[in-house]
Parts: structure tokens; C-alpha cells; sequence
């Protein structure tokens, strides 16, 4: 108890002491995993200056006012990226309260920017960012299911740091659902789904040319509303993302059909079957996010889940992310990294698949995803293996900011260590 | 409703967020029969052929919390037939050099819903929770296990060797819960785990609450305790008229009630309870009501917040078995720790690592060392060797069949895994297992991985599955 309360201090202390100066931060002597160009560096030095990395590599001259952290015999990676998660839109699954990430009964909502609800207090942040957790997707409409429509909305990049500059991008992809999921949001079949897609993209191309006449009255009416239309210009030019949910092979052969037809950039989301159209994904360039641990079929949409999909996708080429699959363990997110590497992935994919890929997916590697000067300044020293599941992080910076290892849940465990007190644990704070 | 199409783990949680679960079953009674006196359904389990087996030069955790380097399990007859670091080879024996491996007790699984929530998760597979009402503690899940499901093949492939089958936990009572040994088979009675005692499904707090509030009732807490308090005063009376009926005392035999004769047998102690329950508070409350009629609650499941009560439970004797880490999914999972399991060890109860998830079981060992890893950090040095209690020998005395299976001690069932390396690493994979000395599972030999009726087709899929 008193190690871990010395451990707050200490870090209240570094927090403090680098708010006060000139909060230029090294941190020193770690192995450096870059997920750039420089590779691997032993002994290697990072130097953070306002927030963002200055520079990376083996004697790197540090200031004398730099605030140092030792990661001498420890494992220094960037930041971990989940890309699919429902951070600062949902606290409790089962409490509608606190849940933000989905609405109902609008057949289009191509608009609906989640980025509007998220609250950079939950209490999920918390908990998740101490365990290396930095930056992830906040995807809407991925709650029970119920709610939503074939178009989901626009999916928002955050960082974990808490209140302040926690946006990275907003609009940083569109959310789509076809296969069962998307046919049971838009008439019964996947064909509705696929229909009401290309239906919602083809009035947006069509508004797109006709503006100025529809805004005289002189178009025929839309069936989406301006806003939704609006929305859906960026996906059009291919400057944000097509985000698919879905698994069935068949269905990813689909949208990659869509994706040709109208010049998208797209990713998947799910891919439970994505593995057996690996090389018409790699073609096309299609990255897929996944959860690594998924081997039982769902539903008659999954029946080709594998352990083994990472590790497959990866060796025809395909870019991949990782997702733990649930927002109040993203944390896990390093088991089920694991769990791909022991089924065939290499271990720097791995890495790849929760730092630098989700990053690039989402349109923000030139600012997260590897520890390379000039980016944000998101790290995270483990005390071994990050993969393992015994290893633990030490000290998550985020922005430049060292953050302090405590959360709701460190809180209340160390109020129950132990039991047998003086007086009623309420007063243990 | 408790399909897990959408996606993944997020499906998964969603299954148990609305059917959430629990049993908990006696610890030390030991009592092998079940509430009639009659058997209906028995067991017609046989062991897989096996062969005279010696492994050597391995580290062996006994389940019991001993460890041995260099350790030999020598296995015959369906038997652990003598462990030791130094056993001579028998003649005839089949030699297996583990030299750089771990061997392990079987994983038990105390709260399991495969079979009766098959894969492929569509509707027409969800048999685990009889909603019809409060108190289904007449149903058995025996009569949904569907022996079709891969999951079954999935933990074994985990290391899983036996596990209970639980109803859900959208009732008061949700029904009698059935050991099963992990082997395949064409039907549930093939798997049924001879002499193990049934378990009685029980639900504290929001589900039921949940589930019932707008059909009658209950609808609150206090609704849920008056329900129980309910049945347990008409069980005790039914007891009573057959001990008179028994006695001589009464000419004609009680009427049969299928609810009643489940409360019954827990009464009499031949059923354990298993009870799901999360929030520290409600448990306590619990231990009270089996107080009041004179039961014992064997297990909480899920007991999210067991470590703010750890004491109660060492106190009373009731094992917690429970997740890692998972939390936050319903108001009562708020208060979720990663250091729950380890700090109810801590506390002298019985602690449990359960999945209550076809994913999870897959890796019970790893949940495990996620919490001797958290566990570590507030300087709770937790070997592997005891670690595996959790995992083996402590789900075993919840279930009742401690006294043959759980650890690798001469005499008990040849229940165990080979590792490849230590399983509380991430890319440690059970490399053989066995039930009753027999392999049941190989991760070389293809020869030894069984596929469910229904996965044999996908196979045909390019590639094939794994």
C-alpha cells in the first residue's frame, strides 16, 4: 500500500514538475520499439518538448532541464490505438443514460458526429489509459445493436489524456453496416442494405453537381437530408474513409464492388471471414480491423472465424488493426495482440496492428501511430513484453504529458487492500 | 435476444449483460446423489481408450499448489497412477519427453453456458434461460446441451477438461445446472460427469429484476429476496411431507413437484447452489437467506465485488468465482477490479476463475495470470503453482467433484494438459490434453481435434478453419 501510494506521489510530483517547466520530457535508457523508420533502438532516448516528440534515437543530447524518466531494462512503445471503441459515449452498457453512441429511428444519419457526445471524463478513459491505452475510435452506433441505420455516422479519433485538446479528428471515417447486421437495419435483406448505401452515395454525388439547382428548387427532392448529404461529400472524394461493418466473404467481396464504383477509400470493420477474400482485399488496398480472439461463428455470418485471420490477412498483404472488442477492456487489447502473434502473425505486426495501422486507417499517422520526431507525443514504458500478459505500463505519457496511474478502479482497491480497519473503508480516499 | 451477431466480444458481453449468470454449488458436502431418489438421465459417459503414459521432465503444477521441476505424471487405467520427479519407465509405457513443458491439471469451468448458448449464436440456440417465469427451478439445462457445439472443442483445445453447464440468470431459480466432462460426444448423457452433484442456479439483483419487473414481478430487490424467502418456506414444507411420508407417518406419497424437488435437494444438501451475484452488499444478504433455511451457497458467480466482502466469504465457506477483469457492462459490474480474484485468495476463501463465455473459456489459464500480474503491482506475489488453484482443484470443490478430479494426485482421474511452454504466457498453447488418461486433444495431430457436426461443413471453406 505504501509502494503504491509512494508511486502516486511520485508521479503527482513528476506530473507537477513538468507542468511547471518547460515540460520537456526524456525518457532514457528503454528499448525503443519505434513502429518508424528507425526500427528497434536499444538504449534509446526519446525527448518530448511541448507536448510532441523532438527526437528519437541512441544519445540523443538531453537538455538539462528535461524532465527524465528512467525506462532503463524496459520496453518503450508508442501509445496503443483501439479502432473501434465507444470511449466518452457510453459508461455504463446497461444505464441508457450514460450511452451516446447510437440513436434510433433515423434511416439516415450520415451526420450524426459522435464527437458531439464524448465526454474525455468518462471513467472508462481512466481505467484504460493507465494500462497503455492513448488514442482510439470512437465509433457510433456500435452499442446493442437495436438502434442506428445502415449509415452509422462519422467516427471521431480522441486521445485519453483527458479535458483539454482530446479531438484529434473528427469525421476521421463514415460508419456503415451491411451483411445481417445492415440487413436488419434496412428492410430485411442485405440487398436493402446494400441499396440504401448506394442510394444515399449516388444522391450525394448527384447533390454534389446539382447544388446550386437544388437550392433554387429546381432538382428533383432527395430522400437524405442536406446534412446527411453534406456528410457524405468528404467519403465521395475519398478524403474520409468508408468504414464497413461486416463479415460474411461474400459480403466483403461486395463492398469492395462498391468501393470500385464509386472511388471510396474503405476499411473493414469485423472481417470475420476476411481471410478467404484476402487477396481481393489486398488488391484493392482494404485494410480490415479486427478482433484477434474471434474463433465461433456468431451467426451463419461468421462460420469462417479463425484464430488465424490476423496472421492470414497479414501474409497476403492486407493491413490490419486491432480492436480488443469492448470498450471498458480495451486494455485487453495487448492479450488478443498475443494471441495473434500465437497464432502466426509476426510480432511487429502485431505491434503495428494497435499503434502506426489504426493511425494511418484513420488519417492521423502524421501525428500518432509511431515514436518519430514531430509527432504527438504518445508513449508508453512496459515493464516487459507489452504482449504479456503479467507486464504492466509503468508510465503512459500522452501529449507529452506523463499521466497519473491511478484510476476509479486503482482507487478501489487499494480502499479494500485491506479489510479489517479502524474505521469503514468510506473513509479511506 | 442473445445473439451474438453483431460482433464479437461486444456480442458476447451483450449475452451476458442480458442473461448474466451464476451458480454456486457446496463445497464440502461431497454429496453425490440427486434430489429423487431415482437418477432419470444418467450418465453413460466411457472414458476414451487410453494408453499406459509416462511424462517426464516436466514442470508440473499440481493443482494443489505444489510444483514440481522435472516432474512425471505416469497415467493408466483412466488414473494419475503415480507424479513424482523420478518414476522408472514401465515396459509397455508410451514415453512423452515434455522436457521445456508444463503439465497441468485439467481447467474446470464452473460456469459454462455452451451447449445450451451454441454457436452459431442465432435464436433458435438460445435454451439457457426459461424466462417463463421467477422461479424455474425446475428446469435442467441437461435437457437443452446441445453436444454439437464447437465451443465444446474450442475450450478443449484450451485445456478445458470439465465444466458445468448453467442456466442463465434471468430468474430467481433458473433451473439445475449439469457437470459435463469435455470430451465429444453424440449426447449430452455421453458427457455427463458420473456422480457429480447437480447444481441450482440462483440470480440475485438486476436481471431478474430486469426480466420480471414488468411481468409480475419482482421488481425490485427487495421483491427478489420475498421471492426467494417464498420458495424456500414452500420447499421446506414439501420437505417436510415427504420426511412424514418416509417416516411412516403418511400413507400416501407427497404429489411430485419437479420445482420443489430441485429446493428440495438443496435442502437436504444434495444439490449445490451456485449463485450469480455481483455486488458485495447483495451477497451478504444471500449468506443470510441460506442461513434462514438452513442451506449453504457453494459459489457466488461473477461476484465482481467479492473482494470488499472476501472475508464473509472465507468466513462462511462460499467460493467466488469470477472474471479477470470484466466490468462495466451493467450498473452492478461498476465496481470491478482487476484484483478481485487475487485479493479473495488473499482473504483465505475459495477463489474461482470462470468465463461464462465461449471466448473466455478458451483461456481461463491467461485470465488468471492477468490477475497475478495486477496482483503484482500492489506487491501480491502470486506463484503458478498456486495460481492454478483457481483454475482447477478450488472449481472442482464447487462442483463437488474435488475428490476426483482437480489436482494430479495418485488415485484421481487422469485429467490434465501438457503445455508448451508456461500457461500463463500469452503464446503458450495446451499442446495435449487428456480426460481419464486418455488424449482427447492434440495441437499436432490433427487426428486429435474433434469438429462438431455442424463446423464439419465450414470446412469445406477454402483453407479450412482453426
Amino acid at each position: 500500500m505504501n509502494r503504491s501510494l509512494n508511486k502516486i506521489f511520485a508521479v503527482c510530483a513528476l506530473l507537477l514538475a513538468t507542468q511547471l517547466q518547460a515540460q520537456t520530457i526524456a525518457v532514457t535508457g528503454g528499448t525503443v520499439h519505434t513502429l518508424g523508420g528507425a526500427g528497434v533502438i536499444e538504449n534509446g532516448t526519446v525527448l518530448i518538448r511541448d507536448g510532441r516528440i523532438v527526437a528519437v534515437g541512441k544519445g540523443v543530447e538531453v537538455p538539462r532541464d528535461a524532465q527524465l524518466i528512467d525506462a532503463s531494462g524496459k520496453i518503450v512503445t508508442p501509445g496503443l490505438f483501439d479502432a473501434y471503441t465507444d470511449f466518452g459515449v457510453k459508461e455504463v452498457s446497461a444505464v441508457e443514460g450514460t450511452v451516446d453512441s447510437a440513436q434510433s429511428g433515423e434511416r439516415f444519419s450520415a451526420s450524426f458526429d459522435v464527437s458531439y457526445a464524448i465526454n474525455p471524463r468518462s471513467i472508462l478513459i481512466g481505467v484504460n489509459r493507465i494500462e497503455g491505452v492513448t488514442r482510439a475510435a470512437v465509433v457510433p452506433g456500435s452499442s446493442w445493436g437495436e438502434a442506428g441505420s445502415v449509415f452509422s455516422g462519422q467516427v471521431a479519433v480522441i486521445d485519453l489524456a483527458g479535458p483539454g485538446d482530446w479531438l484529434t479528428r473528427s469525421s476521421a471515417a463514415m460508419f456503415v453496416r451491411l451483411g445481417e447486421s445492415g440487413s436488419g437495419l434496412s428492410g430485411g435483406s442485405r440487398v436493402n442494405a446494400m441499396l440504401a448505401l448506394r442510394d444515399g452515395l449516388e444522391e450525394a454525388r448527384d447533390y454534389s453537381a446539382n447544388r446550386r439547382s437544388w437550392e433554387q428548387g429546381a432538382h428533383w427532392e432527395y430522400t437524405l437530408k442536406r446534412k446527411d448529404l453534406d456528410a457524405l461529400l468528404p467519403v465521395l472524394t475519398g478524403s474520409t474513409p468508408l468504414l464497413v461493418q461486416v463479415e460474411r466473404a461474400s459480403d466483403i467481396s461486395q463492398a469492395l464492388r462498391l468501393k470500385k464504383d464509386f472511388g471510396l477509400k474503405m476499411a473493414i470493420l469485423g472481417g470475420a471471414e476476411a481471410w478467404i477474400v484476402a487477396d481481393e482485399l489486398a488488391a484493392a488496398g482494404v485494410p480490415v480491423v479486427l478482433d484477434p480472439q474471434r474463433n465461433l461463428p456468431g451467426g451463419f455470418d461468421s462460420l469462417g472465424a479463425t484464430l488465424e485471420n490476423a496472421a492470414r490477412l497479414n501474409k497476403a498483404g492486407v493491413m490490419i488493426a486491432f480492436t480488443a472488442g469492448g470498450t471498458h477492456n480495451a486494455r485487453n487489447i495487448t492479450q488478443y495482440a498475443g494471441l495473434a502473434v500465437a497464432n502466426g502473425l509476426p510480432y511487429q505486426v502485431a505491434l503495428e496492428a494497435m499503434t502506426v495501422n489504426p493511425a494511418r486507417i484513420y488519417g492521423v499517422s502524421s501525428e500518432v501511430g509511431s515514436l518519430e520526431a514531430g509527432k504527438l507525443a504518445d508513449l508508453v514504458i512496459w515493464s516487459g513484453d507489452p504482449l504479456e500478459l503479467s507486464t504492466f505500463a509503468d508510465q503512459v505519457v500522452i501529449r507529452g504529458k506523463a499521466i497519473p496511474m491511478v484510476s476509479r478502479a486503482t482507487l478501489l482497491r487499494d480502499r479494500y487492500l485491506e479489510l479489517n480497519t479502524e474505521r469503514p473503508q468510506a473513509y479511506k480516499k | 435476444m442473445i445473439k451474438a451477431r453483431l460482433f464479437g466480444a461486444l456480442g458476447l458481453l451483450a449475452s451476458v449483460f442480458l442473461i448474466g449468470c451464476g451458480v454456486d454449488g457446496d463445497a464440502d458436502k461431497g454429496a453425490r446423489s440427486t434430489a429423487s431418489t431415482e437418477a432419470p438421465y444418467p450418465s453413460t459417459y466411457q472414458a476414451l481408450s487410453s494408453k499406459l503414459t509416462l511424462i517426464q521432465n516436466a514442470t508440473v503444477l499440481t493443482g494443489d499448489g505444489a510444483r514440481i521441476e522435472g516432474g512425471s505424471v505416469l497415467l493408466g487405467d483412466g488414473k494419475v497412477l503415480e507424479i513424482g520427479d523420478g518414476i522408472d519407465v514401465p515396459d509397455d509405457a508410451l514415453v512423452i519427453d515434455a522436457q521445456g513443458k508444463w503439465v497441468t491439471p485439467g481447467i474446470i469451468d464452473n460456469h459454462s453456458h455452451l451447449g445450451v448458448y451454441a454457436s452459431p449464436g442465432v435464436s433458435s440456440h438460445a435454451d439457457g434461460n426459461e424466462i417463463s417465469g421467477p422461479n424455474t427451478a425446475e428446469v435442467w439445462a441437461e435437457h437443452a446441451v446441445w453436444p454439437q457445439d464447437q465451443g465444446f472443442n474450442t475450450a478443449r483445445a484450451g485445456g478445458v477438461t470439465a465444466l458445468q453447464i448453467l442456466p442463465g440468470s434471468a430468474n430467481l431459480f433458473g433451473g439445475r445446472g449439469v457437470t459435463l466432462k469435455n470430451v465429444p460426444s453424440r449426447t449430452m448423457q455421453g458427457m455427463k460427469f458420473p456422480g457429480a452433484p447437480y447444481g441450482l442456479k440462483m440470480a440475485c439483483g438486476e436481471n431478474p429484476k430486469r426480466v420480471y419487473g414488468e411481468k409480475g414481478g419482482p421488481f425490485s430487490r427487495m421483491g427478489n429476496v420475498a421471492g426467494y424467502r417464498a420458495a424456500w418456506i414452500k420447499a421446506a414444507a414439501y420437505k417436510e411431507k415427504w420426511e412424514e411420508y418416509e417416516a411412516g407417518k403418511a400413507e400416501k406419497p407427497p404429489e411430485r413437484d419437479l420445482q420443489l424437488d430441485t429446493l428440495m435437494g438443496v435442502l437436504k444438501g444434495e444439490i449445490l447452489v451456485h449463485n450469480h451475484c455481483y455486488r458485495a452488499d447483495e451477497m451478504a444478504v444471500m449468506l443470510d437467506l441460506a442461513k434462514e433455511f438452513g442451506y449453504k451457497v457453494t459459489a457466488f458467480h461473477h461476484a465482481v465485488e467479492a473482494y470488499k466482502i472476501a472475508d464473509l466469504l472465507a468466513e462462511n465457506g462460499t467460493c467466488a468465482a469470477m472474471w479477470a477483469d470484466w466490468w462495466g457492462f451493467k450498473m452492478e459490474a461498476f465496481d470491478g477490479i482487476r484484483e478481485n480474484i487475487a485479493l479473495v485468495d488473499k482473504a483465505g476463501a475459495c477463489a474461482i476463475v470462470h468465463s461464462d463465455s465461449a471466448m473466455g473459456i478458451q483461456r481461463l489459464n491467461q485470465e488468471a495470470a492477468k490477475v497475478m500480474g495486477a496482483a503484482s503491482r500492489v506487491g501480491m506475489d502470486i506463484t503458478p503453482e498456486h495460481a492454478w488453484t483457481w483454475l482447477s482443484l478450488n472449481p472442482a470443490r464447487s462442483l463437488g467433484i474435488d475428490e476426483v478430479t482437480g489436482s494430479l494426485e495418485k488415485g484421481k482421474n487422469g485429467d490434465l494438459v501438457i503445455w508448451n511452454g508456461n500457461p500463463f504466457s500469452v503464446y503458450t498453447r495446451a499442446e495435449k490434453v487428456f480426460v481419464d488418461g486418455a488424449l482427447v486433444y492434440d495441437l499436432n495431430d490433427p487426428a486429435y481435434q474433434a469438429v462438431s457436426d455442424f463446423t464439419l461443413g465450414s470446412l469445406e471453406i477454402e483453407g479450412g478453419l482453426k
